[in-house]
């Protein structure tokens, strides 16, 4: 399952980098992108581990940029 | 400027009001004590959020973090006792970094301005209800409202008021065109004038502005190679930085003893520098822009990574059929003996003007209604011949070689398409009938020459004597006839090993769905209602205009060096500012421009590609 989310406040490009990296290495994880230009998150993941693999996503945004958020 | 922002400015503002009296008192020689806590007051107005997220960073073992270096940076500076100092730091960092945000998001919203198509909510009438729903919750059959600047939420038919719409996003084309009751109207477009009430045909997902949004918000795996190039870059450049800052401050300490910490406030100074954001920012930010503008063209480009492909091509291969003619006939050439071209064209057509074979249809459509004046009886069609009918006092024969040789008539040889006519028994002439090239080709190809002198071939499945009557009439510098489908591949596949550049291939997307997927750039031409044709296409151009192919490459071209220039400037700039740096040439100030001057710099420039293409 592919689905792209609106990251709001993502105000530092290499944090944004940061994240796509991290979000890359989750476990179910098929492909990632963290575009800080449109600020959207595009996550691509199997779709057993989905809802799972988003939350973690979610964290791992607001871990390296608190001041973002993820838009659900 | 948004709250956030708003914030900050305050905070800036505040601070420096603080940090200026903190100046003040001490020339007029008031006590230390006062002004040192004026700007331990001005230092936590505007950066205690920047030492909390520091602190955030290390416990998340995120330690190189921007805000953790600025910390570094302005709490060495305390320790150097130099409380100014180590305001300024704090100070340039959020003014630099309010600069940043507010140019990005400028940047963002120019582009969204000219490429964001996605309808955003419906106004369903439901039991009698207007309500407002995301379009994907729309079923077929429901009936939506649209105000007057508005965009069309859905594809449907308009069952209820008059408006203009726009679809440029489809076409490319920003003349409204009109529209009323019955007919389609499509999501994305903009409702320009009335309020209508459509009935939704398809749901969200069908229809062409779902498509597109597909094709360029999911293209990720389309890269660029500058794009890869600068994250690679970023993942080696801080760390890099911070290791030789700290050398700076270390090692002198051995060899002198300066006892004022020249060397240390070298390092700071290259702790500031260490954030690679005008490279982060301004390199996608280019390509985005590139890829928003050739959008707002008509022109979708599926990813910065085929912008970059398409800007190093040196080799157009178009296929023929569909895409450099119509693909539909028309009349080419008029023989006529004896009479004139006009009346001859105007008997046969009054002779074939009931019949429904393709050529009859476009020998009609060729005489303009002159043909109407002419009574027409007795006709009497011949399955794979021809007509033969009374026209007035005439008896007209229009038909192949073969109706001819039946007729007993003798007709002049040839190997085109050719409709013979007799009038009274009497050979007339022959109406030649053939494919036709598209008005804007060969002005499409002058402006590929003209571009990058492009190398142009034709690729056809047709018959030679038709490929080369189309070769010569339009600047083609090589052809190939007689293909089929999978002969198309293997000659790509030859084009692609001799060219130096990229190559693109132009195709409908119908039947060459392989050949524009073997292409470094495929292009499929006008086709947004076939999935293949989106799919397997690099760059799909919505309306049918070929003058789009030089637009595209010439967007391509200009967004690529664009995009260098960036890489180019943000990164001798810093490297400039770093050595400066190292022999103490470059304060606090240089160190901030060289941070946060060129981001700004680069962002403006990457700007540029949004610039109009006429």
């Amino acid at each position: 399952m592919k689905k792209i989310y609106k990251i709001n406040d993502l105000d530092c490009a290499h944090c944004a980098a940061k994240m796509e990296e991290k979000i890359k290495g989750l476990d179910g994880v098929i492909n990632a992108n963290v575009n800080f230009i449109a600020q959207k998150l595009t996550i691509e993941a199997q779709d057993g581990v989905f809802d799972e693999v988003v939350k973690k996503a979610a964290a791992i945004c607001k871990e390296i940029e608190p001041d973002c958020t993820v838009e659900f | 400027m948004n709250r956030k922002q708003k914030r900050i400015l305050l905070r800036v503002i505040v601070s420096a009001f603080l940090l200026i009296t903190a100046l003040v008192l001490t020339k007029i020689g008031v006590h230390e004590i006062i002004s040192s806590s004026l700007c331990l007051c001005a230092f936590i107005t505007v950066g205690y959020d920047v030492i909390i997220k520091a602190a955030w960073g290390i416990r998340n073992r995120n330690l190189i973090d921007e805000n953790l270096l600025m910390t570094i940076a302005s709490v060495g500076a305390v320790c150097l006792a130099e409380f100014f100092e180590a305001v300024a730091i704090m100070l340039f960092y959020q003014v630099g970094e309010l600069f940043q945000s507010y140019a990005v998001n400028k940047s963002r919203k120019s582009i969204e301005k000219i490429s964001n198509i996605r309808p955003d909510a419906a106004r369903v009438i439901r039991d009698e209800k207007e309500l407002t729903v995301s379009p994907e919750e729309v079923e077929i059959g429901e009936i939506i409202r649209v105000f007057a600047g508005e965009k069309i939420a859905l594809d449907g038919e308009i069952i209820e008021g008059e408006t203009f719409v726009n679809n440029s996003f489809l076409t490319g084309e920003s003349i409204p065109v009109g529209a009323g009751v019955g007919d389609s109207v499509y999501a994305g477009s903009i409702n320009m004038e009335g309020t209508v009430k459509v009935k939704v045909t398809a749901p969200f997902s069908k229809s062409s502005v779902a498509k597109i949004l597909e094709l360029t918000e999911t293209s990720y795996e389309n890269k660029s190679k500058s794009e890869r190039f600068i994250t690679k870059f970023a993942r080696y450049y801080t760390p890099l930085v911070v290791v030789a800052a700290l050398l700076i401050a270390i090692i002198p300490q051995f060899f002198i003893n300066d006892g004022r910490g020249e060397w240390v406030r070298r390092a700071l100074t290259f702790l500031v520098i260490s954030c690679p954001c005008a490279l982060l920012i301004s390199v996608p930010l280019s390509f985005f822009g590139g890829v928003g503008s050739a959008s707002s063209n008509g022109i979708l480009i599926k990813g910065s990574g085929i912008l970059e492909k398409l800007s190093k091509c040196d080799t157009v291969v178009f296929d023929k059929t569909g895409t450099l003619t119509k693909g539909e006939f028309a009349v080419t050439e008029i023989k006529a003996e004896k009479i004139n071209e006009r009346v001859l064209l105007a008997v046969c057509a009054a002779a074939e003007s009931q019949s429904n074979h393709p050529i009859a249809k476009c020998i009609v459509k060729a005489s303009n209604e002159d043909y109407k004046r002419f009574k027409v009886e007795m006709v009497r069609e011949i399955v794979g011949k021809g007509v033969i009918a009374k026209v007035e006092k005439w008896q007209i024969a229009a038909g192949n070689i073969k109706l001819m040789e039946e007729l007993g008539v003798t007709v002049p040889d040839t190997d085109k398409t050719v409709i013979y006519v007799t009038i009274d028994g009497k050979y007339a002439g022959f109406i030649t009938v053939g494919d036709t090239v598209k008005g804007e080709a060969n002005e499409a190809i002058e402006l590929l020459k003209e571009l990058d002198n492009e190398k142009i071939i034709m690729l056809t499945g047709d018959r030679e004597e038709n490929a080369k009557s189309v070769a010569e009439s339009l600047l083609i510098d090589e052809y190939f006839s007689n293909l089929l489908p999978e002969n198309k591949v293997s000659i790509l596949e030859n084009v692609i090993e001799k060219a130096e550049g990229s190559v693109a291939f132009v195709g409908d997307g119908i039947n060459d769905a392989p050949v524009i997927a073997r292409a470094d750039v495929g292009f499929s031409m006008g086709n947004l209602g076939s999935d293949a044709a989106v799919e397997t296409a690099d760059v799909v151009i919505t309306d049918d205009d070929l003058r789009k192919i030089p637009l595209s490459i010439k967007i391509a071209k200009r967004t690529t060096e664009i995009a260098t220039q960036n890489i180019i400037l943000a990164i001798s700039v810093k490297i400039l500012f770093l050595m400066l740096g190292i022999f103490g040439a470059s304060g606090m100030a240089g160190a901030v421009f060289a941070d946060v001057g060129i981001a700004v710099i680069t962002i403006l420039n990457a700007m540029r590609t949004l610039s109009k293409h006429e």
